[in-house]
């Protein structure tokens, strides 16, 4: 008979061992469904590392895939972190890259110096609000912030088809409807080849790390998550770290928006994000939310995506087999988090009582 | 050190370039641009929608299957790129070809302008061809059918079709190119049948099957009994069939999607302009040029009616289709109103190609209207 059992906590170490390992089983996984769908799994892995390090052009593809990943991952960190499941990174980037693209368009004569920061500002002012909504609501009604905070990914980007195909189309684009290119005042600069976000996704990595390890907010963070009681005795305010905490995790996915926007469409469409709200999801949850783990995973992931692009080019495989890979991994992932707190356990009946002791 | 190496090849890459450009004097073809030999070209092709969309975007891959079989070009001499949306995903796509040795890109969507325009300009050496834009650099073409006058035929179909004297017309995007397919076929619509009106709902996208579904169905609840449509799926039919009405297709020859439903439809032969702009780059010949061309160039054609087709229709579009080769019908000519009751074009007038470019109103018969830009 089989029975689930809570385990011991694992030691750091072991965990991670763990997680590595899994991520190779997924890897092995994926690879017999590329066999069963009819590639060689050696070709595809190979050139998936190919098309996403082996030249500059690759590298920087790689590079501006794994810039919204790392921000958006420290975003959604910073909530995960107090076990408020923001689902929504998706949803404020596109308020983020809204706020930054209303500087952008409607006071495009500003100096280069103050429309970026402005823009930045932007954004992360829209991006947290949009963060901060389903917080107030779960403060102050109770609602699931989870539910909340997908659905509201679906009304921001509908929200900029509005604004694309309605009161910010671009008068001069002969009635197609999309909104108008940034001058170049309002576009990201360029260091070594790549805007300058990587230079921001490196200090923001910084700066989260000592937030959440070495700040009292971290702390207080980390507190709520682990038991809401102890912080109340504790004397903590649990509206106030809530309310600011969301506000950071929301802000630095609205710096995204802000980022993609400016650094890569030099525009405001409904495609800015590629999905990498989503995608942040999995890459905190793979890094524990740890800031410097989650730079290295998150690169792993964008080469994973850049490789995926460059299968669909370079061999005519869709792209999908490299969500594939993907969602294995995801898989894997997730059943490693279960066998670090559980285990199956055989038993026979005479064991089956203390087996029931152990699973409370 | 990498560094030096590179500047070093650049600059002799340069040097090489300039001595060949030279030499190349008095050649024909682009400035920077030499021809291609049949086994050194690698084309790419960028399409808005799944090659296999059912309409738009599967006739340009059938037009690219019919031009690699008349040049004989291999399955590993060509690159095809889907759903390619219309945004920076453009630019880097066409770059992702260029990467992988693409000396010739094509791209299907009015929306991979820019980007196109942006990626032609960092690879001067590259071919680039974007279907129905109208920007034009040294190595960037663009090539269009005048599909309108196909348009003008189906709509003598549908006026003789329609019993309630209402049609449907599910529009892609407000843009010109749209419009005049629109104007065009309610002029054909109204040459047999001034009593028939047009109504036109945009979509805002060119390749959204459920939202054009959607679309033609409020149409046809709103009394149409004939659909018409410009957008890059054949779902408008499915939907006319499901309500036992009519339909005009566009783009391919689709009775067998809805052919309780299925008339005819304005068609594109991109595979008779990818195969002579290929041969013009293997012989030298290539030009960047405003390709756009009607009936008579074998382009565009109207499918053959189907059996559904009233009586006397066939007649009617031979005439007319006849008339439009020879020169005497001119579809934009005057007298033409809008449908506010002004008078466009005075009788004896005949617009020009930068009139149907620009084209922003819509002619008298035509339910909608254009949003302000």
């Amino acid at each position: 008979m089989l029975q689930i059992v809570k385990k011991q906590e694992m030691s750091p170490r072991n965990a991670a061992i763990l997680r590595v390992s899994m991520v190779f089983a997924a890897l092995i996984a994926a690879g017999v469904i590329i066999l069963i769908l009819g590639y060689n799994p050696i070709t595809v892995y190979s050139k998936m590392i190919e098309g996403a390090l082996t030249n500059k052009y690759r590298l920087t593809q790689t590079i501006n895939k794994a810039i919204p990943l790392v921000i958006l991952s420290l975003g959604v960190a910073v909530a995960f972190k107090m076990k408020f499941w923001n689902i929504g990174a998706e949803g404020q980037l596109y308020m983020g890259a809204i706020g930054a693209s209303y500087i952008a368009l409607f006071h495009s004569d500003l100096p280069i110096y103050i429309m970026l920061p402005l823009m930045m500002l932007a954004g992360i002012l829209c991006g947290g609000i949009w963060a901060l909504i389903p917080a107030v609501l779960k403060s102050s009604l109770g609602t699931n912030e989870t539910l909340v905070t997908l659905m509201m990914n679906y009304v921001a980007q509908k929200f900029v088809n509005y604004l694309q195909i309605g009161p910010w189309k671009d008068p001069k684009a002969f009635g197609f409807p999309k909104i108008a290119t940034f001058t170049d005042n309002a576009v990201l600069p360029k260091v070594f080849g790549i805007h300058i976000g990587w230079i921001i996704a490196l200090i923001l990595v910084v700066v989260v790390h000592i937030l959440l390890k070495h700040s009292k907010l971290g702390y207080e963070i980390s507190v709520l998550g682990e038991n809401p009681q102890t912080a109340r005795y504790a004397g903590m305010s649990i509206p106030k770290i809530l309310l600011v905490s969301v506000l950071i995790s929301g802000g630095l996915c609205g710096l995204v928006g802000m980022m993609q926007a400016s650094g890569i469409e030099k525009t405001l469409n409904e495609g800015i994000s590629g999905g990498l709200g989503f995608t942040a999801i999995i890459t905190a949850y793979l890094a524990q939310l740890s800031a410097p783990v989650i730079l290295v995973v998150s690169f792993l992931f964008a080469v994973l995506l850049q490789g995926g692009t460059f299968l669909q080019v370079a061999l005519e495989i869709p792209a999908s087999v490299a969500e594939v890979v993907q969602g294995v991994i995801l898989f894997f992932v997730l059943a490693s988090e279960f066998f670090t707190n559980y285990k199956i356990v055989i038993r026979h009946r005479e064991s089956a009582d203390a087996g029931k002791e152990a699973a409370e | 050190m990498a560094k030096k190496f590179m500047a070093l090849l650049l600059a002799s890459l340069m040097l090489l370039t300039l001595t060949l450009t030279a030499c190349g004097d008095g050649g024909s073809g682009s400035e920077g641009l030499a021809p291609i030999k049949k086994e050194d070209l690698k084309i790419g092709f960028i399409y808005v929608g799944d090659a296999y969309d059912g309409g738009y975007s599967q006739a340009h891959e059938e037009g690219r299957l019919q031009m690699m079989e008349s040049l004989g070009l291999a399955d590993s001499q060509v690159i095809v790129v889907e759903n390619v949306p219309e945004s920076a995903e453009c630019a880097t796509a066409a770059r992702n070809l260029v990467d992988q040795g693409c000396n010739v890109i094509y791209s299907n969507s009015f929306g991979h302008m820019d980007h196109i325009k942006a990626v032609a300009d960092e690879y001067p050496n590259v071919y680039f061809g974007h279907a129905t834009g109208f920007t034009r650099t040294d190595n960037m073409t663009t090539y269009m059918g005048r599909i309108y006058e196909a348009r003008y035929l189906s709509g003598i179909v549908a006026g003789l079709q329609t019993k309630s004297n209402k049609i449907g017309y599910v529009a892609a995007m407000p843009i010109a190119e749209v419009v005049r397919g629109i104007n065009a076929f309610t002029l054909g619509v109204q040459s047999v049948n001034p009593n028939a009106t047009v109504e036109v709902i945009w979509l805002n996208t060119w390749y959204d099957g459920t939202l054009e579904k959607t679309v033609a169905l409020e149409l046809l609840n709103k009394g149409c009994d004939v659909i018409a449509q410009h957008c890059d799926s054949p779902a408008p039919q499915i939907a006319a069939e499901e309500k036992g009405a009519f339909a005009i297709g566009y783009n391919r020859s689709t009775a067998e999607v809805a052919p309780k439903a299925y008339l005819t439809a304005p068609l594109f032969h991109w595979g008779a302009y990818y195969t002579a702009n290929v041969q013009s780059i293997i012989d030298g010949t290539w030009v960047s040029e405003d390709f756009w061309k009607g009936l008579t160039s074998g382009v565009v054609s109207l499918d053959n009616l189907s059996s559904l087709v009233v009586a006397g229709a066939a007649e009617k579009v031979a005439a007319a289709e006849a008339a439009i080769k020879d020169g005497s019908l001119v579809i934009f000519s005057g007298e033409i109103y809008d449908n506010q009751g002004n008078l466009k074009v005075a009788a004896g007038q005949t617009m020009t190609d930068a009139e149907l470019t620009s084209f922003d109103w819509l002619v008298k018969g035509v339910i909608g209207s254009v949003p302000a830009a």
